[in-house]
């Protein structure tokens, strides 16, 4: 099993060096994890003796951190925050999709398929191009004026597709650096067996491909969450509006900080699930050798 | 009837004509070895027979299908052709048992108890069935490219195309490669074998080809080839390997 020269390949260690993330104890052992504690316990009193200490500390803190302001606007905005969630959601399931078929339809050869290229190329263009505030202003106050039947009027709806359509740019662009990253004979190896190119980018491109891109796709995921709140432009009322509504009515700020704890909540597991499934990929590929 | 029939064969890569009008006749069971030096055509040829490369001109034949007419179906005349790569190019994300079962179950459209029985029927007898679960990033070299092998066996080809296979391997897990090659011959298998390995190729072709230039300069027998080669290239092709001790 295990001689201390692989020690660095031990799964388990590999697994909690990436649940720390960037969190590196350079010294080994107690005396590191000793010089660590001391610099942060110093590094914290300085700031918040230079914060305390700064003029308008007095009035900073009592509009922006009165605990009764924060925990007393949290009910509202915690109620408004579960339509950011499910616009998050919806738009992430739609985006995982038609990123994917945009990034495919970039990646196929020869000349016949040109147009569709093309198309994929100006559209990831115009999508990272834009402004997204501009976009949900555009279609959610735009689209509904068009009036067209058997299409949703709601500025939810439309605020939802220009997120979409937005992510959706970023995202194929992730995938297409994906099945870029997998080496031609990949393709030649599935193709030489009989395999379609269909089958092909299915079973042999597209999961090595999306493996590679977990991380990356994480972080557009981050930026989507939090760009629901870009909602509140058309009058939607999401948990930045509540936040908005309540700061106007006491003349505080407590409950921005409210609204910010509340997307910090969910973006910090997003983050942790993601390491997880990168984890759980190796220690499969490990647990299933029988030497290591 | 020929299993294997080219005739004319060009292709080139932008100005550079790599297969220079190549005739070549290969019959049931027969092994044909391919030799020549770096860049002489071989891998090419062997990927043109594939069709993973287009021709420009000239016309093959498997068996007594042309496969180079207009419309062919590709896919159905991969199946019937395997192909062993110099880098292996196992897929890295399946382990040696999905490797060897994916074509056979997703292609042939076989049962999956069916495709594994036939996988564990050739891992076994190429000593790799201890092996099935791995990923091939935890296998030798040597191991890696016999599932390579295995995985193009399991289609049950009528024919082998075989393109350098031990040249990315250690000295020393040539042998195991060589000795499934010796194998497969022995059990009939009508293969044509880009090589390096001289003296295999002495051991198990049943025709040597030397290639230079796009072109089969010379072919015969391997005794006829190594031990009195006619063309004086082919003659300074082997004092040179002769030379580096590889032969």
């Amino acid at each position: 099993m295990a001689s201390e020269g692989d020690r660095r390949s031990d799964p388990e260690v590999e697994r909690r060096s990436r649940l720390l993330g960037g969190l590196h104890f350079e010294g080994e052992g107690a005396r590191g994890v000793a010089i660590a504690l001391l610099s942060t316990v110093v590094f914290l009193a300085v700031v918040i003796v230079a914060v305390t200490q700064s003029t308008g500390w007095p009035e900073v803190k009592r509009s922006f951190f009165d605990w009764g302001d924060i925990s007393s606007s949290f009910p509202d905005i915690a109620r408004a925050f579960v339509l950011n969630v499910k616009l998050f959601l919806v738009c992430e399931v739609c985006i995982l999709i038609l990123a994917l078929v945009i990034a495919v339809l970039r990646s196929l050869p020869g000349p016949v398929f040109f147009p569709l290229r093309a198309l994929a190329v100006i559209y990831a263009d115009l999508a990272r191009g834009v402004p997204t505030i501009l976009v949900i202003a555009l279609l959610g106050f735009g689209a509904p004026a068009l009036q067209l039947t058997g299409v949703p009027r709601s500025r939810l709806f439309w605020a939802g597709v220009g997120l979409i359509l937005v992510y959706s740019g970023y995202v194929s662009e992730v995938y297409r650096a994906g099945i870029e990253s997998v080496h031609p004979s990949q393709e030649a190896a599935a193709r030489s067996l009989g395999l379609s190119r269909f089958q092909a980018l299915r079973r042999v491109i597209l999961p090595q491909a999306i493996r590679r891109v977990i991380p990356p796709l994480l972080n557009d995921f981050i930026g989507l969450q939090k760009d629901t709140a870009l909602v509140a432009t058309l009058g939607i009322v999401d948990a930045f509006n509540q936040s908005q509504i309540y700061s106007q009515a006491t003349f505080t700020y407590g409950s921005y900080l409210a609204a910010a704890a509340l997307f910090v909540a969910i973006t910090i597991p997003l983050a942790r699930f993601t390491d997880w499934l990168i984890a759980r990929d190796r220690r499969r590929r490990q647990a299933a050798s029988g030497f290591a | 009837m020929s299993a294997l029939k080219l005739e004319n064969v060009h292709k080139s890569f932008g100005d550079h004509e790599v297969l220079r009008g190549i005739d070549l006749d290969v019959a049931e069971h027969e092994v044909v070895c391919l030799i020549g030096a770096s860049g002489s055509g071989k891998s090419t040829l062997l990927r043109c027979v594939n069709l993973l490369e287009p021709l420009d001109a000239g016309r093959i034949w498997l068996g007594d299908e042309e496969i180079t007419r207009r419309g062919v179906d590709v896919n159905a005349v991969r199946q019937r052709i395997g192909i062993v790569f110099q880098a292996f190019n196992l897929f890295p994300h399946m382990t040696v048992l999905r490797n060897v079962t994916l074509a056979p179950r997703d292609v042939l459209k076989l049962p999956r108890a069916e495709a594994e029985a036939r996988a564990l029927d050739l891992l076994r007898r190429f000593g790799l069935e201890s092996r099935r679960d791995e990923y091939p990033d935890r296998l030798s070299g040597g191991q890696q490219q016999r599932v390579a092998i295995v995985r193009a066996l399991a289609m049950r080809p009528e024919l082998m195309l075989l393109d350098e296979v031990t040249s990315a391997l250690d000295p020393e897990l040539v042998a195991e490669v060589l000795n499934v090659i010796r194998e497969l011959a022995e059990g009939g298998m009508t293969m044509v074998i880009a090589t390096h390995e001289m003296s295999f190729a002495r051991d198990i072709a049943n025709r040597v080809c030397f290639l230079e230039d796009g072109q089969i300069l010379e072919e015969g027998p391997p005794n006829e080839i190594f031990a009195s080669p006619r063309e004086p290239r082919t003659q300074q092709f082997l004092e040179r390997i002769i030379e580096a001790g590889r032969l």
